[in-house]
């Protein structure tokens, strides 16, 4: 355990270092479209544009780093929707629905129902997932 | 920030230089510029193409690091909730993480089939020794979804192992083949590998899966009836259907369990002196990129997976008797197959029923015996 953990903070490490270059290149980048604009104030249009093209791609290729960078954190997750057990009694049609506990399986006979004492039964297991936005494609 | 202030002094300089230089030389060093930058690009493009590669791979490589811990973490956590080991049982699982199988010789293929289920066997039986030690006081569903547990874990692991050996294989010889046969399937593996994670979480709690749809068609069809068991692991419950007598198979639940269906098909078979009419056997399918989650087809064949020993015992059972073979599969992706069963899922049983009745009602007649096997792991499913 100890090994893992330590290996994990080395990877924090390196990142936050790449963290603090892209931040320092966006800041420089944005100091070139600044100083851009003040080239063409000046009557300098040549240096203008040069100015304008290093700031411009400086810029777009810090967001596209802090987002690739942003998406990693974001996918090193095990994402677990939740999972609900649906207990039925069979001579009533009484049912609740509550989430899964450790030990449940379908057709396993739990507490007794409510309202007639009959032994009621798990019916069903699963878990819900919410479509993201289904793409729209002809097929 | 010395070296921000360092950068700003350094720009502010250029913009001088720049400005006090005539049109002529600038637009020249532009130019020359540009020639630089097609000339590197001809002679480094490819080893630029490499490096982003290797980045690539790299990325995807810390992901498969971290599920490999978290499969760790969450098996050893569950031996210890559920077994109370008496020592810590972290060597041990880590030894197990490494185990592998060799499989059978086939130069000369006869007879392979007996040989790999005897490794197969042999392979079970200790992993289900191992589990037993290492979790004392765990019960027999227990143990079977531990088991589950550990085999994520373990395939986690060399999954990880397996891309770490091409990326640092590939970092070290620069060689174009190595580095992109890697990243050409990295994203079929990853999404493997997030199964595996998933399902780790579902075998350490017992949820049934959407592999397991198989064998909750034959619960529900089995529920009520007296069960009696059967080789190896399986269960079998004689009802009532249609008219017709029906022998429901599935593998022993609730723990984590695929069990021997052919062998369990064999043995129903034999009993009746191989008067079946017909055989319908129901289990998940991987579905096309495309088609619908929970979608039933049905065909003919033995729709059964794994290393097909058992395919091959039912094949050859059947054909001694000669005793037709329907298959119903309910359609899922690889994610969904092993993580915990979608609510489409689930509703697709239903469906499956639906159409296995149907087809008892066109392919016997009544009175005719029929067996309905369902495939898959039952973790999570009783009877
Ligand atoms: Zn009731």
């Amino acid at each position: 355990m100890s090994k893992a953990s330590s290996e994990s903070s080395s990877t924090a490490k390196i990142s936050s270092f790449a963290l603090i270059a892209i931040i320092i290149t966006l800041v420089v980048a944005i100091m070139a479209l600044f100083n851009a604009v003040q080239a063409y104030l000046m009557g300098e249009v040549d240096v203008a544009t040069i100015l304008l093209i290093v700031g411009f791609i400086g810029v777009g290729a810090c967001t596209y780093m802090l987002l690739q960078m942003r998406q990693r954190i974001i996918r090193l997750r095990i994402e677990m929707p939740p999972i609900t057990t649906t207990i039925e009694c069979r001579k009533c049609g009484f049912k609740t629905v509550r989430e899964f506990q450790r030990g449940d399986y379908i057709f396993k006979e739990v507490e007794p129902c409510q309202k007639c004492n009959e032994k009621m039964l798990i019916t069903a297991i699963y878990r819900e997932v919410r479509e993201k936005m289904k793409a729209t494609f002809p097929f | 920030m010395n070296m921000a202030v360092m950068l700003l002094a350094a720009l502010a300089t250029l913009q001088k230089w720049l400005l006090q230089m005539p049109g002529e030389l600038f637009s020249q060093i532009v130019s020359i510029i540009f020639i630089f930058l097609l000339l590197f690009s001809m002679f480094y493009g490819q080893r630029l193409q490499l490096r982003i590669w290797l980045n690539e791979i790299e990325g995807s490589l810390y992901k498969l690091k971290y599920l490999r811990d978290e499969g760790r973490r969450i098996a050893i956590e569950a031996i210890k909730e559920v077994g109370k080991p008496q020592t810590d049982p972290t060597p041990k699982v880590d030894r197990f993480l490494e185990y592998f199988t060799i499989s059978p010789q086939s130069l000369d293929p006869v007879g392979i089939v007996w040989k790999l289920e005897h490794i197969l066997d042999v392979r079970d039986a200790r992993f289900k020794d191992e589990v037993k030690l290492l979790a004392p006081s765990a019960d027999e569903t227990q143990i079977n979804n531990l088991e589950n547990t550990l085999e994520a874990a373990m395939a986690l692991n060399y999954i990880y192992k397996v891309i770490r050996h091409y990326f640092l294989l590939g970092k070290k010889t620069l060689s174009l083949y190595v580095i992109m046969q890697i990243q050409m399937i990295l994203p079929l593996v990853m999404r493997e590998a997030e199964a595996y994670a998933s399902a780790l979480k579902a075998f350490a709690y017992g949820q049934p899966i959407g592999d397991g749809v198989g064998a909750l068609v034959a619960a529900k069809l089995m529920h009520g009836f007296p069960v009696r068991k059967v080789q190896k692991d399986c269960v079998v419950a004689t009802v009532p259907l249609e008219g017709r007598t029906a022998y429901i198979i599935k593998a022993e639940g609730p723990g984590g369990n695929v069990g021997k269906p052919g062998d369990a098909i064999k043995t129903i078979i034999e009993e009746n002196e191989g008067k079946i009419a017909n055989i319908i056997m129901i289990d998940a399918a991987l579905k096309l990129e495309g088609e619908e989650i929970g979608e039933v087809a049905d065909g003919v064949g033995a729709a059964i997976g794994g290393p097909g020993v058992d395919q091959f015992k039912i094949e050859e059972t059947i054909l001694k008797y000669r005793i037709p073979i329907n298959a119903v599969i309910i359609k899922e992706d690889i994610g969904d197959a092993v993580s915990p069963m979608r609510r489409e899922i689930f509703e697709a049983a239903d469906k499956a029923i639906e159409r296995i009745r149907q087809l008892i009602l066109e392919r016997t007649r009544e009175g005719d015996k029929v067996i309905i096997c369902g495939v898959g792991n039952t973790i999570g499913i009783g009877q």
